[in-house]
């Protein structure tokens, strides 16, 4: 282990970029996960009506209907063909998390993100184990046995416990249950599973996934020869799989992160002293693979 | 001893897909208990106007809220989490505590984007979110001869849905007693009769149909019925005996002996 990363995770980028530099796309991300909720609080809170509903379904300036398109999925395999407007909803959404990136959602909407990112802070303080750490492929079998038991109980099964929208619905129409939730998830993420529930087995995630197989919106370790072994974006990366691919590969590979486990977060760029990852599309592989004198450890193998 | 020529990462396949399908038949077998209690709606539970039999609408609710945000009278409300209750995130009533104030524009069905609530319902007397059952006569007032009337006056389909149907009151021997009557082809099953019911607890419920209603006998065959379609006896040769009826028309005044009324009906001249 390099001297470099047992340095506090972040601190070269706060070094060097400034707080607000090295916490950019966090800052946004909470502002905008802030941003969609309040949208939906604004009518019951405040009286201003821009949307109705909830994640699982909403109803924009009396418009435009957008519907959680794994909720429809299940209504699907549980017998019903919804009507137009749920439809229509969740092809608009399908649209939009296909080009940006499906777990977009993971981390730039979803409620739970907070909580989950409020556990894994915890974690990281308490200096805790990372305890139970199933397959990366365990979302993908609880996403299939809840289109089953759809399909099977003729429901929309996943509601049942679906915590995302279990949570956005009690701060929409008022908490009850769901704050257990919440407390249920902070736990089993800070006790049971290092980013367990949104790492391991959300099948919301595990489907806006699959959404995202060939999503345009991609981060690209571009220059990656810049690189100097810190490992703090694998210490932030919540799917650190994703990352050595693109930032370790040989040269000639792309530099792009096209793992749809990725949740553009951009959370990498943030603490990255070094600029190695942007935001780009996923046709832009240009790639900086010539060793820079002045940052290129001696001897590094590539 | 032969070791097999096999992979071993066969083997740990294998294990991993069997821990897998282990664990999901697990949390599935949960998940199911839970689909297969929500189905079991409790009886206060109403859906909105228009809901799809329960099986049906619970596969086609995405469980939104709009239903609920278009409720003008705040009446909807989504399920909690919990067992014995509606299944999760699905609007309900419970009309004793709010009832459904029958809107005529039905704006929880314009807003349902699923069909859940079904569309075609464009006329809010058609709904049957339920039916009346005036379940405890021991206790409702109008059976001891008060006029209470309370869930008559309040039936937003008054005189069809609820009727005021006058016996005789036994106990004074010379009142009236005017009996609550529900008609369940006009009752849309709003609560209003319940919500409105003056007792402590209710004398008039809304109970779902499943449990209030029964199913014609329909393999009885009413005599009566047969006779009018076939326009006569239905079993030729009979003797239509007179009925020993009181009143003009019988056989049994013109008869000498034959039966005295007590009483003498009015307007019939006698």
């Amino acid at each position: 282990m390099s001297a470099r990363t047992r340095m506090p995770v972040g601190l070269e980028a706060r070094q060097k970029k400034g707080w607000i530099g090295a916490n950019r796309y966090l800052l946004l991300r909470r502002t905008s996960q802030l941003f969609f909720l309040m949208l939906f609080l604004l009518g019951p809170w405040f009286g201003i009506w821009i949307v109705q509903g909830t994640l699982a379904g909403s109803l924009t300036l009396g418009v435009l209907p957008l519907t959680d398109p794994f909720i429809a999925l299940q209504s699907l395999v549980a017998g019903h063909l919804p009507a137009t407007s749920a439809l229509v909803g969740a092809l608009i959404v399908l649209g939009v998390y296909a080009v940006l990136g499906g777990r977009v959602y993971c981390s730039w909407v979803c409620p739970i993100n907070p909580v989950t990112d409020a556990a894994h802070w915890l974690h990281v303080k308490l200096g805790l184990s990372k305890g139970w750490q199933p397959k990366r492929q365990t979302r993908l079998w609880v996403m299939a046995t809840a289109l089953l038991v759809s399909a099977l109980a003729g429901t929309v099964a996943w509601e049942l416990v679906n915590p995302v929208t279990m949570v956005h619905r009690g701060l929409v129409f008022g908490m009850g249950a769901a704050w257990g939730m919440v407390a249920a998830i902070f736990v089993f993420d800070l006790v049971v599973s290092r980013r367990g529930w949104c790492g391991h087995v959300c099948p919301v995630g595990a489907f806006y996934g699959l959404l995202g197989h060939k999503s345009v919106v991609r981060i690209s370790a571009a220059q990656r020869s810049a690189c100097d072994d810190c490992m703090d974006c694998y210490a932030v990366c919540p799917e650190q799989q994703v990352i050595s691919p693109a930032l370790k590969g040989k040269p000639g590979s792309s530099p792009l992160i096209l793992s749809p486990d990725c949740t553009n977060c951009g959370r990498c760029i943030d603490v990255c002293a070094m600029d190695v990852f942007n935001f780009t599309h996923r046709f832009d592989d240009r790639v900086d693979d010539r060793p820079d004198p002045l940052t290129a450890p001696a001897g590094r193998i590539a | 001893m032969s070791v097999p020529d096999i992979s071993p990462d066969r083997r740990r396949f294998l294990k991993d897909a069997a821990r897998m399908a282990g664990g999901c038949m697990l949390a599935g077998g949960g998940l199911a208990w839970l689909a297969r209690d929500a189905r079991a709606l409790p009886a206060q539970a109403l859906r909105p106007p228009g809901a799809l039999a329960e099986a049906a609408f619970l596969s086609a609710c995405i469980r939104c809220g709009l239903c609920v945000r278009e409720c003008p009278y705040d009446t909807l409300v989504l399920a909690e989490l919990g067992s014995d209750g509606p299944a999760t995130g699905t609007p309900y009533f419970i009309a004793r505590d709010v009832p459904c104030e029958m809107c005529e524009d039905i704006p929880c069905v314009a807003a349902c984007p699923t069909g859940a609530l079904d569309p075609a319902l464009d006329d809010i007397d058609d709904a049957r979110m339920g039916t009346a059952v005036l379940v405890d006569q021991e206790n409702c007032l109008n059976f001891q001869g008060l006029r209470c009337d309370v869930c008559y006056r309040v039936c937003p389909v008054i005189d069809e849905a609820i009727t005021l149907d006058v016996s005789h009151n036994t106990r004074s021997g010379h009142h009236a007693m005017f009996i609550p009557t529900v008609h369940a082809d006009h009752c849309t099953g709003c609560g209003m009769c319940e919500k409105s019911c003056v007792l402590p607890e209710a004398a008039i419920k809304v109970l779902p149909l499943r449990m209030a209603r029964a199913t014609p006998a329909e393999h009885y065959r009413k005599g009566w019925e047969e006779k009018d379609a076939k326009g006569g006896p239905v079993v030729e040769g009979i003797i239509d005996l007179p009925d020993r009826l009181p009143g003009p028309g019988t056989d049994n005044l013109a008869t000498p002996g034959g039966f005295e009324p007590a009483f003498k009906l009015p307007g019939t001249g006698q």
